[in-house]
């Protein structure tokens, strides 16, 4: 079953683009109806293949020689994230887009960003990784700009700057990592790596690969181009952006590559868990004084992809250490599913700022007031968003950060237990904030002739909200075994990946 | 002694992206960085005394098997290449765009986006 | 863009075929030779880029319209896809060369490798078009001054 789906999720998208392009010029309505269809059969086909696993290869061809996909429960995990986005994101682009010109470029665009993505997830050979990273981020740096205002172009060329940096720099790490052993499929690199052990070229070919998917995460030290990026974009594009792209490329990639590829020691632990805390603690500081909502949003997107990496990070220092492994996996199960929940909350918050903008026609949260009342729905997922987001107890984000604080505490590291504590405290107050001037509150007077936005804009802004409210069930323990320990065995067990890869062939 | 030529123009270009103010020469900073990967890549397969990884009717196909430098990293650099220019297409499009609105190829003139 | 003088007029109609012909041949021998897709496909771009420079945009538009190039550009990814998706559909494996494991040709000769020079045909088509467009786009942009002091885009092409 998985030899005839696997390649579907790349072709899928990829001929729908080009199909997009070349049939509905004129045209908005077919444009319309081909991405909901791929991108929604792209959501059936993931949740078919959640059991699968495997390897696939492409052409026939074994590796070394030949490209192959590998399927695992990582992956697994990552394409319904993607796939579940992209559909809420088209959905909502129908009514959305209406006012722009060009949609079938935006389209065309956005399903190239799928296919990059579903690529990169999907993949076992570095260089098949670069060019799927390349593909979504092109696509990611043209939909940025596609407003092609002030903003919008200044942000996308920000981000383009950034960005090829991080993708030249990614080349060269894999360019070094090709002439140290020979390889580029990442299940015979990590056999050579693990057989010869890491050196000085390797930690090199380490640190190029943590600041260019550090650049392309926005992780802190590289963060810059984010808050420019994610807001000027459409709103479902910032959905897309902050919810899956940056994990997709970014947290993946790099996971992906010290987990499975070189292997995990202290060293690299202790790293990822730095670049989490600065990120987590200096992110959510810059998002507090900020007063337009979608900046306020993007700067959250970094804070809370520090708890990922931290969660991460620690699950792997602690394994790297002779840790306990309960320890360590329950610091993977809280990194992976806050990921899971930050992609779900996220991409509502963005929505609902694009419905928001959308009726009202301004971002700024001092001109907004009383959109609960003006605007049930949205106010109502929005509050549920920001609720979870900030770690109130019966939405999800409350158990992921509570599970990650566990594992610091159980761990032993109770300052970073600590931080992450703070950190939320921080991010509830900026939520707050958030609500008390756009939510609550008397309705300002330029805004009421405001209308609740259209079902189709509506009906992904609900079914992002009911996932908010139950997917906290996804961290009792029967779930859990279903749906994120497949992913957390491939952490905990991260050298084991060249094995099952060829055992698989 | 030639893989730190091609980590110079790496540093070249890092340095023309991180110093210059034209959006343009940024761009062609990019671009000599990634020549400098290229380069790299490229002459990571080379073998003294190699011969092309082109096999024709006259092959003689043991002393090819012996000499033939590494097709693979040549396949990469292709693909690294078409990517670069859709990078760097875009990227002069969007200097285009932004000489449009702004007026100015100066990036110091460039920033409304602030915070 | 009025095109250039006599001499390179010329010289340009009679090397044009040539060089569109050697496009071609590049796209088409990829599998045996040196070249390919991506050659052959720059190769053809570059006939319509010296038709540009010597006649003028109008003339070389006239041979091959923006809209003509932006649907050879989707065709050719479309090819490129399908013929992967045969592979697919004949023996479950995605990009498998059927049509050489079913009717082997002899090496060296132009049919040879199967789907290869399909592929070829696709990248050449998608490689192709897509650089022309983006030479007119970025060669033939002008700004203009509106009413109200703001620089704009002069619209060539009017897309609707």
């Amino acid at each position: 079953m998985m030899n005839s789906i696997l390649p579907l999720f790349v072709a899928i998208p990829l001929g729908a683009s080009f199909l997009i392009a070349l049939v509905s010029r004129k045209r908005k309505l077919p444009a319309d109806i081909i991405a909901n269809l791929s991108t929604l059969s792209l959501l059936v086909l993931s949740i078919i293949i959640f059991q699968a696993r495997g390897v696939y290869k492409i052409g026939g061809w074994l590796p070394p020689a030949g490209i192959n996909w590998v399927l695992d429960g990582f992956s697994n995990l990552f394409l319904v994230i993607i796939n579940l986005i992209s559909i809420c994101a088209t959905v909502f682009s129908i009514k959305y887009m209406k006012h722009y010109t060009g949609v079938y470029k935006y389209y065309s665009l956005f399903l190239l960003m799928t296919a990059g993505m579903n690529g990169v997830v999907l993949t076992g050979d570095m260089f098949n990784l670069f060019v799927f990273l390349e593909i979504a981020s092109i696509a990611s740096y043209a939909l940025v700009a596609f407003g092609g205002e002030h903003e919008e172009l200044e942000a996308s060329f920000k981000y383009l700057v950034l960005g090829s940096l991080g993708s030249i720099l990614i080349l060269l790490g894999i360019a070094l990592v090709y002439g140290m052993t020979g390889y580029l499929n990442m299940a015979s690199i990590s056999k050579a790596i693990s057989s010869s052990g890491i050196g000085q070229v390797h930690i090199f070919a380490a640190l190029l690969f943590i600041t260019g998917f550090g650049i392309k995460a926005a992780l802190v030290p590289f963060h810059s181009w984010l808050p420019d990026a994610h807001p000027s974009a459409p709103a479902p594009i910032s959905a897309m952006l902050s919810g899956v792209l940056i994990k997709a490329i970014g947290i993946y990639s790099l996971i992906r590559i010290f987990f499975n590829v070189f292997g995990m020691n202290s060293i690299f632990g202790g790293m990822l868990i730095g670049i989490g805390i600065l990120s987590m603690v200096i992110g959510v500081f810059l998002a507090v004084g900020q007063w337009d909502l979608k900046r306020l949003l993007a700067y959250h997107s970094i804070s809370q992809m520090g708890y990922v990496i931290l969660g991460i990070g620690l699950g792997g220092f602690i394994i790297a250490n002779g840790g306990s492994l309960i320890v360590a996996s329950l610091a993977f199960l809280g990194g992976l599913f806050h990921l899971l929940n930050h992609s779900v909350f996220k991409s509502l918050l963005f929505l609902c700022s694009g419905s928001i903008e959308n009726a009202t026609g301004t971002r700024q949260l001092k001109e907004m007031g009383g959109l609960l009342k003006k605007m049930p729905v949205t106010g109502t997922t929005c509050t549920i968003a920001s609720l979870s987001i900030a770690g109130v107890p019966p939405f999800n984000g409350f158990w992921s950060k509570l599970i990650i604080v566990i594992a610091a505490m159980q761990a032993g590291y109770y300052i970073i237990g600590f931080v992450t504590i703070l950190v939320s405290f921080v991010t509830l107050v900026s939520f707050l904030k958030v609500m008390r001037y756009s939510l609550w509150g008397p309705v300002s007077g330029i805004l009421a002739n405001v209308k609740e936005s259209p079902v189709l804009m509506v009906l992904p802004l609900v079914l992002l909200a009911l996932l908010c409210i139950g997917m906290g069930v996804i961290a009792l323990p029967g779930v859990t075994e279903v749906v994120l320990k497949p992913a957390i065995e491939v952490l905990v067990r991260g050298a084991e990946y060249a094995g099952y890869v060829f055992s698989q062939l | 002694m030639v893989f730190a030529l091609c980590f110079v123009l790496f540093l070249t270009g890092l340095y023309c992206i991180l110093t210059k103010k034209n959006t343009v020469k940024i761009i062609i900073g990019l671009s000599i960085m990634e020549a400098g990967v290229n380069l790299f890549l490229v002459l990571l397969g080379y073998k003294n005394d190699g011969v092309v990884p082109i096999i024709d009717r006259s092959t003689d196909i043991v002393h090819f098997l012996a000499y033939s430098v590494d097709p693979l990293p040549q396949a990469l650099v292709l693909t690294s290449i078409v990517i670069g220019l859709g990078t760097i297409a875009l990227g002069i499009a969007l200097c285009m765009r932004l000489y449009v609105k702004y007026g100015t190829f100066d990036i110091a003139e460039i920033r409304r986006l602030k915070g | 863009m009025k095109g250039m003088t006599i001499i390179v007029k010329t010289i340009t109609r009679w090397v044009k075929l040539f060089i569109f012909l050697f496009g071609i041949y590049v796209t088409l021998t990829g599998h045996l030779s040196p070249g390919g897709g991506f050659a052959g496909g720059v190769i053809l771009a570059c006939s319509f880029i010296l038709l540009t420079l010597a006649y003028g945009k109008e003339y070389a538009l006239s041979r091959l319209s923006l809209k003509t190039a932006k649907s050879l550009d989707s065709i050719g990814a479309l090819i490129f896809l399908l013929t992967a998706l045969i592979g697919m559909w004949v023996t479950n494996v995605f990009f498998d060369n059927v049509l050489q494991k079913l009717f082997p040709g002899t090496d060296f000769m132009l049919y040879s490798s199967g789907f290869i020079p399909l592929y070829n045909i696709g990248i050449c088509l998608k490689v192709g078009a897509p650089l022309f467009v983006t030479f007119i786009v970025m060669a033939a942009m002008r700004i203009r001054i509106n009413d109200k002091g703001e620089r704009e885009i002069i619209q060539e092409e009017e897309e609707e």
